[in-house]
C-alpha cells in the first residue's frame, strides 16, 4: 500500500522539484512591478508590464536574442559538418589508432573554459576578433565538437555494416556510400545531436561574457544577467524573470517536443 | 572482415579516415591544443614595463619561471578559491549522486510517471545556467520566496555559508535530475531475469537492491559521477551570476582565473587556470584508479568491448573495466573517457 503510493507520488514529487522554480520564474514575470514581492501562486492582477520593460529599446534585448541565435546556430551547423565527417570515420572505417583518436577527441571536452580564456583573449585581440561572432563561435566548438563526435559515433555504429557493403558492391566509393546511404539513415541521430548542441551552445556564458564587451554584440544570457534597474544598482527581478522566460521557453518547448530522442542521445554517451 | 579484398581496401580507408578527421583535429588544435600551450607559456611569463631604445615605455614579456605559481601558494584569494572549488565539488557531487540514484530507483518502478519525469528533468537542463542563477538569486533574495517559505530573514546572497548553501541547492536542482536520467538509462538495461533469479533464490527487496541493482548500475553511476565531478570543478556561471565576482565566500578557481584575465593579469590568470586544469586531470585519474577496480569486478563480459576496439592501441587494463558493452557506442565512448584519465 505504502509502496503503491510511493510509486505514484515519486514522479510527481520529482517533477515538482524540477518544475517549481521554473514556475516561479513564469509567475514572477507576470506580476506588476509593485506586486513583485507577492507570494500568491498565481499572478494577480495579471500583467505584461515586465515583458514590455524587457523589450524597451534601451535594453538591446532583441538584438541580444538575435546574437544568441546567430552564435548558437552557427556553432551547431559548424559542429555538425565537422563532427559528422569525423564520427563517420570513427564509426565505420578501419584504421590504426582509432581508439586513441576517439579518446583524444572526447577528452578535449573536459578542459576548463577558463583555461581557454587567456590565450584566446590575447589571440583574438591581436587579430581583431574581439566583439565579433567568430570570437564566440570558435571557442564554443571546443566543447560542442567532442560532444557531437561522441554522440554521432555512437549513432553511426548502430547502423548495420551491410548497408555500406551492399552500396560498395554496387560500385559506390566509401565517400558515396556515406553520402547516399548512411547520411539519410543517420538523419534522426544528426537531428538529435543538433538539438543537444544548440541547447548547450545557447546556454554558454563564460566565453560570451569574456570575448565581447560591446553592448550590441552580447548574447541574451549576458545581457539579461547585466540588466540594471532604473535606479542604478537595484536588480530588476521582474524584468529579468520575463527575459529569462523568453530566453528559456522556446528551448523548453523544443526539448519537451523531442524529449524521447534527447534522452536517448544524452544517455547513449553518459555525457551532458 | 578477413577477405583479401577488404583487407586491401583498408589502406584506402585509412587515407579517407585521415581526410575526414582532419577538420576536427584542425578545430581542436586551435581551440584546445594552442590554448593549453599558450596558457602554460603565459603562466611562465610576466608582463613588465620597460624603456625601449627611444626611451618610450613599452610592455614586455619577461620569463619569470614558476614565479606566477609560487605566488599563488601564499595567496589567500587563491587558497580560498581552491577550497571553495573543492568544497562545492565534494558537496554537490555527493548530494547529486545520492539524490539522483534515489530518484532513478523510484522512477524505475513507477512506470506510469516516466514521461512526466523525463519531461520535468529536461526543463532544468534546458534553462541556461546564467538564467537559472538569476532565478535562484530572485528566490533567495531578502524578500524572496525562500525566506517566505522558511519564515526567516536570511541574507542568502550576501555571502558566507548561506551563499554556499544557496549555490549547492541551485546546482543540485539543475543536475541531480540529470544524474537520475543517466542512472535510469543504466537501470533499464538490467534484464528482468536477473531479478527473478534473485527472487527465486530468496533475496528480499533490500538484498536485491544491494546485490543486484547497485552492482549492475554501478558503471553508469560512476560515469555520471565522474562527469559531474569534472563539471563541478570548473563551476563558473552559477556563483558568478548568482552571487557575483570577487565574493570570497563562493569564488571558484574558474572565477578567479577569469577575473585575473579580465584585469589583464595574464600571467597569474594562466597559472590559476593551469592549476585548475591539472586539478581536474589528477582528480579524474585518481577517481578511475580508486573506483576503477570496482568497475572491473562488476563487468564480466568485457571481452566483447575489447574485441570491438580494434584500434591500434593495445587493450590495456583500463578500457575493459568500464565496458559492460551494452552497445558499441557506449563501450567505445567509455574507452574514450578512460583514455583521457
Amino acid at each position: 500500500m505504502i509502496r503503491r503510493w510511493a510509486d505514484r507520488l515519486s514522479p510527481v514529487l520529482v517533477a515538482l522539484f524540477c518544475l517549481a522554480p521554473f514556475y516561479w520564474m513564469v509567475v514572477s514575470s507576470l506580476r506588476r512591478t509593485n506586486d513583485i514581492l507577492d507570494m500568491s501562486l498565481l499572478p494577480s492582477p495579471f500583467s505584461l508590464e515586465n515583458y514590455r520593460a524587457v523589450f524597451q529599446p534601451g535594453n538591446g534585448f532583441v538584438r541580444a536574442l538575435g546574437n544568441s541565435v546567430v552564435v548558437a546556430g552557427t556553432t551547431t551547423v559548424l559542429t555538425l559538418i565537422v563532427g559528422t565527417t569525423a564520427a563517420y570515420a570513427l564509426a565505420r572505417l578501419r584504421f590504426r589508432f582509432k581508439r586513441t583518436v576517439l579518446a583524444l577527441v572526447v577528452s578535449t571536452s573536459m578542459f576548463p573554459g577558463s583555461l581557454l580564456i587567456v590565450p584566446l583573449l590575447r589571440l583574438f585581440t591581436d587579430i581583431g576578433w574581439i566583439n565579433s561572432y567568430q570570437a564566440m563561435v570558435v571557442p564554443n566548438l571546443s566543447f560542442a565538437l567532442p560532444l557531437a563526435v561522441w554522440n554521432l559515433t555512437a549513432f553511426f555504429r548502430r547502423l548495420p555494416f551491410e548497408l555500406e557493403q551492399a552500396a560498395m558492391v554496387d560500385g559506390c566509393t566509401a565517400g558515396q556510400a556515406f553520402r547516399k546511404v548512411i547520411l539519410p539513415l543517420a538523419a534522426p541521430g544528426v537531428f538529435t545531436t543538433a538539438i543537444i548542441t544548440f541547447v548547450v551552445a545557447w546556454n554558454e556564458y563564460l566565453i560570451a561574457v569574456s570575448m565581447v564587451n560591446d553592448q550590441s554584440m552580447k548574447t541574451a544570457n549576458v545581457i539579461v544577467s547585466q540588466f540594471t534597474g532604473q535606479h542604478g544598482y537595484d536588480q530588476p527581478f521582474g524584468t529579468q524573470m520575463a527575459a529569462g522566460v523568453i530566453v528559456t521557453v522556446p528551448l523548453v518547448l523544443v526539448v519537451l517536443a523531442f524529449q524521447r530522442r534527447i534522452v536517448a542521445g544524452l544517455t547513449s554517451g553518459g555525457l551532458k | 572482415m578477413s577477405t583479401p579484398t577488404i583487407a586491401r581496401s583498408r589502406d584506402g580507408q585509412g587515407r579517407l579516415a585521415a581526410v575526414l578527421l582532419s577538420p576536427t583535429f584542425a578545430v581542436l588544435g586551435v581551440v584546445i591544443a594552442f590554448p593549453i600551450v599558450a596558457a602554460v607559456w603565459d603562466s611562465l611569463h610576466r608582463t613588465t614595463e620597460e624603456l625601449d631604445a627611444d626611451g618610450l615605455v613599452v610592455e614586455a614579456e619577461r620569463f619569470s619561471g614558476l614565479a606566477n605559481y609560487t605566488s599563488l601558494i601564499g595567496n589567500d584569494r587563491f587558497q580560498t578559491a581552491l577550497w571553495n572549488t573543492t568544497f562545492f565539488t565534494v558537496t554537490t557531487v555527493a548530494i547529486e549522486t545520492l539524490l539522483g540514484l534515489a530518484m532513478a530507483l523510484l522512477m524505475h518502478r513507477a512506470f506510469r510517471g516516466r514521461a512526466i519525469f523525463r519531461a520535468g528533468v529536461l526543463v532544468p537542463w534546458a534553462i541556461p545556467t546564467a538564467i537559472s542563477a538569476l532565478l535562484w538569486r530572485w528566490i533567495f533574495s531578502a524578500d524572496g520566496v525562500a525566506n517566505a517559505v522558511l519564515g526567516r530573514e536570511i541574507l542568502w546572497t550576501a555571502g558566507g555559508l548561506e551563499a554556499k548553501l544557496a549555490i549547492i541547492l541551485a546546482d543540485t536542482w539543475k543536475t541531480a535530475p540529470f544524474v537520475a536520467l543517466l542512472v535510469l538509462a543504466g537501470l533499464q538495461v538490467i534484464p528482468d531475469e536477473v531479478y527473478e533469479a534473485a527472487r527465486v533464490d530468496g533475496a528480499g527487496a533490500w538484498q536485491r537492491l544491494r546485490s543486484v541493482t547497485l552492482p549492475l548500475v554501478m558503471p553508469s553511476l560512476l560515469v555520471a559521477v565522474m562527469f559531474r565531478m569534472m563539471d563541478a570543478l570548473r563551476m563558473f556561471d552559477l556563483p558568478q551570476v548568482m552571487i557575483g565576482t570577487r565574493k570570497p565566500s563562493v569564488e571558484t578557481l574558474s572565477q578567479l582565473a577569469w577575473d585575473e584575465a579580465m584585469n589583464l593579469r595574464y600571467g597569474p590568470a594562466a597559472a590559476t587556470a593551469t592549476v585548475l586544469f591539472l586539478y581536474i586531470a589528477v582528480a579524474a585519474f585518481v577517481f578511475v584508479r580508486i573506483l576503477g577496480a570496482d568497475m572491473l569486478s562488476e563487468a564480466k563480459d568485457d571481452g566483447k568491448a575489447v574485441a570491438r576496439g580494434r584500434g591500434g592501441s593495445s587493450p590495456h587494463k583500463q578500457p575493459d573495466m568500464l565496458s559492460e558493452a551494452k552497445d558499441d557506442g557506449k563501450a567505445v565512448a567509455r574507452g574514450g573517457k578512460e583514455g583521457k584519465a
